[in-house]
């Protein structure tokens, strides 16, 4: 079909782009804005590939929480990020080094599945989408094969959101709390007093 | 060649913008007359009239204000990031209505009948913030960013619970698609073993439509009318308008999930005789009553209690539900086949 190939090279070129705006955009609003737009059309290329299940996820953990967080940090903090970005580039080697490493990687392991498919063997093929579809093909392998990875993972990211709570949560002295079980728990007999007033007279 | 290219591309492509059109055109009138439901109930529950001037009861009062917005003049301050400022609105309205393209009025009677149509509308509707966020920003002034704050906050918070929500129904269906789950309550309306759920979800749609007694982000007695102080004309209308379709989206959704879609009450001679789209519409109209009912009743939350009230209560509470159910299911033996 000629119109899914136009949509992959339409949603991989935006992805492209949108990835190089985010780390040349001087606002770090706009940067982030760019980065919910590559998460976008990345999936788009997700359900061009019949991975529906991963193309909602994405656009939901990424672009409906992870981006709104960041976006909400860049718009609170008051960074200079253009005295950030001039010491990035003493930065760049480092970077530009990472970046080489990871691509390599990404081609041996690609083409060992091309030129050698037996070295390739722990990746499984996906099953066929009209044995099943791509949601329980996930939830079989994830809760099976790798159900510690799994539990491990969400065990990595626990961690961390203790540590966080951690080292930013503070008791103060002297601060006076809402205790909504007391509250619930006040009987009109305990501070009510009805009193009947006479004309002329006070309380 | 030739035949090839007219009826593979250009007679689908024809139906599919018809029936768009068929969706939008009825839901743009909802709206319209959501926004008169809406003064006319509260007027009834605060003993007044309500509009009635223009047209029988104000009937035509929808027209006229939307008539007013488009001929007034849009500003756009001068210190605002013109591009962001104008798209903001716009973001907001149209995520209001590509919701709508998975949503089954009736048995079959869905634009896109996809396999993870739930999680599709779970995803559009966390986008929801990004319309008002960017306006706040967008805006450079104080009031609208505070808005824009708060909402941002506010609608991650509840969008937790609702998760832990869906996953519940989730577990009882074994299916993300919304035709499944309204199949899956044939007998048996999930609002009935799943009380609390569906309160829960209520709730958490009230807040995650910036609707009263949760409307924090445009409390009028502290931000003037929060995200959006600095729009007009079109552009607030737009606002306006994609916030009244987000209300009639997720009641439609609370239908689905909870209230058995476009299924008859018993399934038994008068009941089912009427047509299921009518079913559909009458249980979204009375989610949709309930969201205005509770604006004309309850006063407005504190930031700090609209926060414990997401995280300490909804989140446990969800979350122990999850749990529960995943056990009863299992231990009964009552877990669902995977549809396919």
């Amino acid at each position: 079909m000629i119109i899914s190939a136009i949509a992959f090279y339409v949603f991989a070129a935006v992805t492209i782009i949108s990835g190089l705006m985010v780390v040349t955009a001087r606002n770090p609003v706009h940067s982030v804005l760019w980065l919910i737009l590559a998460f976008f059309n990345s999936a788009g290329l997700f359900v061009l590939m019949g991975a529906e299940f991963l193309a909602m996820v994405l656009v939901v953990v990424y672009v409906g929480a992870v981006a709104v967080l960041f976006l909400f940090v860049v718009m609170m903090l008051d960074v200079n990020f253009q005295n950030l970005r001039q010491g990035a580039t003493n930065y760049a080697m480092i970077g530009g080094i990472v970046g080489v490493i990871l691509l390599l990687e990404l081609i041996f392991l690609l083409g060992s599945a091309a030129v050698l498919p037996e070295g390739a063997a722990g990746a499984h093929p996906i099953p066929k989408f009209d044995v099943m579809s791509n949601t329980h093909a996930i939830g079989h392998v994830l809760y099976t094969d790798y159900f510690y990875l799994f539990q491990v993972a969400g065990m990595v990211l626990l961690v961390a959101m203790v540590g966080a709570i951690v080292l930013t949560l503070r008791q103060r002295e002297g601060v006076r709390k809402q205790k909504i079980a007391n509250q619930l728990d006040r009987r009109p007999e305990d501070t009510l007093e009805i009193v009947k007033v006479r004309p002329g007279q006070g309380a | 060649m030739e035949m090839g290219f007219w009826s593979g591309y250009v007679w689908p492509g024809l139906i599919i913008v018809l029936q768009i059109v068929a969706i939008i055109l009825p839901m743009m009138g909802a709206v319209a007359y959501l926004t008169l439901a809406e003064r006319k109930v509260i007027a009834a529950m605060q003993m007044r009239k309500g509009p009635n001037v223009v047209g029988p009861f104000g009937l035509l009062q929808p027209l006229a204000d939307g008539l007013k917005l488009l001929t007034k003049e849009t500003i756009i301050p001068t210190g605002a990031n013109r591009f962001l400022f104008i798209i903001a609105p716009m973001v907001t309205f149209i995520l209001a209505l590509v919701a709508w393209a998975v949503i089954p009025f009736d048995e079959g009677w869905v634009l896109a009948d996809i396999n993870v149509g739930v999680l599709y509308l779970f995803a559009i509707s966390s986008l929801g913030v990004y319309g008002i966020i960017v306006a706040g920003w967008a805006s450079n002034s104080r009031y609208p960013f505070l808005g824009a704050l708060r909402s941002a906050a506010q609608m991650v918070s509840y969008e937790v619970s609702i998760g832990f929500v869906i996953i519940t129904v989730l577990l009882c269906v074994g299916s993300l698609n919304l035709s499944a789950i309204v199949e899956a309550q044939r007998g048996l309306w999930f609002c009935i073993p799943l009380l609390p759920m569906f309160v829960i979800y209520y709730i958490s749609a009230l807040a995650e439509t910036n609707r009263a007694p949760f409307d924090l982000p445009e409390a009028e007695a502290e931000l003037v009318s929060g995200y959006n102080v600095e729009y007009s004309a079109m552009t607030f209308g737009l606002f306006f308008l994609g916030e009244y379709a987000n209300m009639i989206l997720m009641s439609a959704m609370g239908t689905i999930l909870f209230l058995g879609g476009w299924l008859p009450i018993v399934d038994v001679a008068p009941f089912n005789w009427i047509p299921g789209i009518f079913w559909f519409l009458g249980k979204t109209f009375a989610l949709l009553f309930g969201f205005l009912w509770v604006r004309a009743t309850f006063p407005r939350y504190r930031y700090d209690q609209l926060m414990r009230l997401g995280w300490k209560v909804f989140l446990p509470f969800t979350l122990f539900w999850v749990i529960l159910t995943a056990g009863v299911l299992v231990a009964f033996d009552w877990v669902p086949a995977p549809a396919m």
